[in-house]
């Protein structure tokens, strides 16, 4: 099960550079691997990363096989308004998984 | 001691399990090679392909990365860019690449007006000693770098399983 982790302060005063944090688990297998017996293991990473505000992108991110396991990234932004970011990553296979965090900004 | 059905790691079994895994990772030392490891040429047309043809200056960027790594498979990376973050003068991207991954590309990150502050972090794999490139492109479409060196003791083993 694809757990993600959000960190976004809950209050923000307007017009205050906020920091976000994010983390999703997986496994990133970079594609250059073998097994014992020399099989290629195929390629299965988290390719992108958005984040909207409010249904405006705010932060996209464009990931390669030489990202960690459990992509972690973190970024910033001016809280404008009271509102939800949304998070969205996809992937190889099919992969999708997607996150929300409501911030209150007075 | 059926209640332990595992027994104690000897001295002797440690021993053999870092003999085995030294085998290991000279197996995928010599397996690796087929696979065209990146090299700084490599980077430089990764580059390009990135950023197109502009000239790439030094400066305006901070790249933070521990000098001295011992596992390769987990690298703290921040970026920061000088800017004033306005609507006029913003940072629009900021690229990573690696010379010596089996590919030069690391990550590629977007960023608008909105961010307040050109400030980005992430976790990276390193498969060896390398210097590492942050590339921040420019609302006024200049290219700034920073350029830093990594000692790792513990490459990202590509056959680790």
């Amino acid at each position: 099960m694809t757990r993600a982790l959000i960190n976004v302060p809950p209050k923000a005063k307007r017009g205050e550079i906020i920091a976000i944090r994010t983390l999703i688990s997986h496994v990133m297998e970079s594609g250059f691997r073998h097994t014992n017996t020399g099989a290629p293991i195929p390629r299965d990473i988290v390719t992108s990363f958005v984040c909207t505000y409010n249904g405006e992108e705010i932060f996209t991110a464009e990931l390669h096989p030489a990202i960690a396991a459990n992509p972690f990234i973190t970024f910033h932004t001016v809280a404008t308004e009271s509102g939800t970011f949304e998070f969205k990553w996809t992937g190889d296979n099919g992969f999708s998984a997607t996150a929300s965090a409501a911030i209150t900004v007075e | 001691m059926s209640q332990y059905p595992y027994r104690r790691a000897t001295r002797r079994d440690i021993l053999k399990a870092a003999g085995a895994l030294a085998a290991g990772c000279g197996t995928a030392t010599v397996l690796m090679v087929p696979a065209a490891d990146a090299t700084p040429a490599a980077m430089q047309a990764a580059i390009r392909k990135v950023i197109g043809e502009a000239p790439v200056r030094q400066g305006k960027v901070t790249l933070d990365i521990p000098p001295l790594v011992e596992n390769g498979n987990t690298v703290a990376c921040s970026v920061s860019v000088e800017s004033p973050m306005t609507p006029n003068d913003y940072v629009k991207a900021i690229h990573i690449f690696n010379e010596k991954n089996p590919q030069p590309n690391v990550i590629s990150m977007h960023l608008g007006p909105r961010a307040g502050r050109a400030r980005v972090s992430t976790r990276i794999r390193l498969a060896d000693t390398q210097s590492v490139v942050a590339i921040a492109e420019l609302s006024d479409g200049s290219f700034w770098s920073a350029t830093t060196n990594v000692v790792i003791t513990l490459g990202a083993c590509l056959e680790d399983n």
